[in-house]
């Protein structure tokens, strides 16, 4: 652990760059799927994947998102050499494990680990929809829940960004249990009256919405991000009516009492930085 | 017998072939008492076949039974003084969840379960056993009220899912599901579950974090129900028998894997067949498990809770990681 903190240290780079794998190659032209205004892939990058004519957050990596939120050069990562097994001997399925590591270059659907924002030290989790669609399975629960346990034992916030489609289905019920380790997991560290704040990003749905996602101590959202517990078709198959279209939107919840706030992408990192901030001096 | 299941077909013909060389001795004045010894005995060895061997659909089709025995069928055969308890003080009152104060062996305990109908009209009010938020809060409601009053609470799980619906959404479904499991992982006094028939994912879970989780010999449990894992693997809901067999679901496939502490052994054929001998199965666990975490301080339920979940899970380290924490 130290080795690989010095290492990155020295390279003054939070990742090597041969593993940051953007979602559109830089130079090419990107067009915004809600307003269909078409700008660089260069300036869509520098507004940290927000479009620039109509605010729609595209989806971003874990790397990018630390590299938004973190402070440059405070980020050490947590088990990244953990391995999904395949316990329902699932056709295929370790192959397409491999394949997303390849894609992403990270090693689950969660990167995990410490650092700080605006200084204020923190341990956080990331989760990254590139990765099976940010599914929860065995891994991806006790990355989680050491990310947890490391706050509690240092005594630090615990920040989780989470972007998922819920419970990896490959992995049967012991994905399910997984939303009960990482809850065990935030009871004790809520216990010892530290902050944890739950930052949901698109999409975050099923069994991740209906744990640790939707019960921080502050719950902030993305502009128009998906959350919700059950899929929109199998609510209007259920209901037999259709859905209003802002249903399950960061709007929506926002209206119905489950957020704090719905923060815009450039406002999330002095946002956390104030929350923080207010914690800090109430400790004192 | 009412509802045999197509599994059970050889030994429902034999049955009936006993029934009607029963009738014809009666009614004709003839002594057949060999060929019906005879049956009597083939039957014994059909049933002994058919019920060792289920595979996993078998089983969720006992789970499913509509003679099944429900949360109240056992909270009226194994516990006393049962007073049930309504409505969350939030929202209002969801019928798919029930609850209330009773007493085990003299001993008061709070016991919350998933209700489903036993026909069209109450399955309507019971919302087929499939809770909105307000039975979630309901059920943490209660489990507060035990925890002050130092009473254990016992959970049976029964449920297909929870409820997805637009006003379950609108009143924050996620949310009373995760603050069940958080606030669970905290509760002082012992806790202990029960699937009794189908535990269908994060509204199974949403009352199914305890001490100790048993489940009934042909019951299951599971991230998502045979027909939806069918549906998001195979894009195919009739592949749901398939489903059954890969995802592992079954008592004796959860105690294997160290999810569950106890498979409570069912009367052969199911549950339905014998309602007073089956709970005085579960009965016998049930005092057992209660004895056995009555011992333990607060603290170190919690503890036992923690410890239990933790160990939860699948995965291995690279050789050369680096990072590793
Ligand atoms: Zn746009």
């Amino acid at each position: 652990m130290l080795k690989d903190l010095f290492a990155k240290k020295r390279k003054y780079a939070t990742i090597p760059s041969d593993r940051v794998k953007q979602d559109v190659p830089e130079g090419l032209m990107t067009k915004c799927p809600v307003c269909k205004s078409i700008m660089t892939t260069k300036e869509l990058n520098k507004a940290n994947k927000v479009c620039i004519s109509c605010d729609h957050h595209f989806r971003m990596t874990a790397q990018e998102r630390i590299n938004l939120i973190i402070d440059q050069g405070t980020f050490n990562e947590t088990n990244k050499g953990m391995q999904t097994e395949n316990p329902l001997n699932f056709p295929n399925y370790l192959e397409t494990i491999e394949k997303d590591r390849k894609k992403t270059g990270i090693n689950e659907a969660v990167v995990t680990g410490s650092g700080d924002i605006n200084g204020h030290s923190i341990v956080f989790a990331v989760m990254d929809a590139h990765f099976r669609m940010g599914s929860m399975g065995s891994v991806v629960g006790e990355k989680i829940t050491r990310a947890i346990e490391v706050a509690t034992e240092e005594r630090k916030p615990f920040i989780i960004f989470t972007a998922s489609g819920g419970a990896r289905m490959q992995e049967g019920v012991l994905s399910l249990m997984q939303m009960a380790k990482t809850s065990v997991a935030l009871k004790r560290h809520h216990e010892e009256g530290l902050l944890f704040i739950s930052v949901m990003t698109h999409p975050t749905t099923g069994g991740v919405s209906a744990s640790f996602a939707s019960i921080g101590d502050y719950n902030f959202a993305e502009p128009q991000a998906l959350i919700g517990f059950a899929g929109r078709r199998i609510i209007e198959q259920t209901i037999r009516q259709e859905l209003p279209e802002d249903f399950q939107t960061a709007e929506f919840l926002l209206k119905h009492g489950q957020l704090d706030a719905v923060v815009h992408r450039s406002k999330m990192k002095s946002t956390l930085s104030t929350v923080l901030d207010i914690h800090q001096g109430g400790e004192e | 017998m009412v509802g045999d299941l197509e599994f059970e077909r050889p030994a429902k013909e034999l049955r009936n072939k006993i029934a009607e060389l029963k009738k014809f001795m009666d009614d004709k004045g003839i002594d057949l008492s060999d060929e019906l010894e005879r049956l009597e005995e083939r039957l014994e060895k059909v049933e002994k076949e058919i019920y060792g061997n289920m595979t996993p659909w078998d089983r969720v089709q006992l789970a499913r039974h509509p003679e099944r025995p429900t949360t109240l069928d056992y909270i009226t055969t194994l516990f006393t003084d049962f007073l049930e308890l309504h409505g969350d003080r939030l929202y209002g009152d969801d019928e798919a969840i029930v609850g209330g104060i009773a007493k085990f062996h003299g001993k008061p305990v709070t016991v919350i379960g998933h209700q489903r109908g036993k026909d069209t009209k109450e399955n309507l009010r019971r919302n087929f056993g499939m809770p909105h938020p307000e039975g979630y809060r309901k059920a943490l409601r209660l489990m507060k009220q035990a925890e002050k009053f130092n009473r254990p609470i016992v959970c049976l799980l029964d449920t297909k899912g929870a409820y997805p619906g637009m006003s379950a959404e609108e009143r924050g479904q996620s949310e009373a599901i995760a603050r069940n499991l958080v606030e669970m992982a905290g509760l002082t006094v012992p806790v202990i579950c029960i699937v009794i028939g189908e535990g269908a994912s994060g509204g199974a879970l949403a009352i199914g974090v305890g001490n100790h989780v048993h489940m009934l010999e042909n019951s299951w449990y599971s991230v998502i129900s045979p027909e939806g894992a069918a549906a998001l693997l195979w894009k195919d809901s009739t592949q749901a028998k398939r489903a059954a067999d890969t995802m592992k679901i079954t008592a004796p496939d959860l105690l294997d894997m160290g999810i569950i502490d106890q498979m409570v052994p069912e009367v052969e054929g199911g549950a339905h067949r014998d309602l007073p001998k089956q709970a005085s199965l579960i009965e016998t666990v049930l005092k057992s498990s209660l004895d056995e975490l009555s011992k333990m301080t607060r603290d170190e339920l919690v503890a036992h809770r923690y410890e239990k979940y933790k160990k939860i899970g699948q995965y291995t380290f690279e050789n050369d990681s680096i990072g590793v924490k």
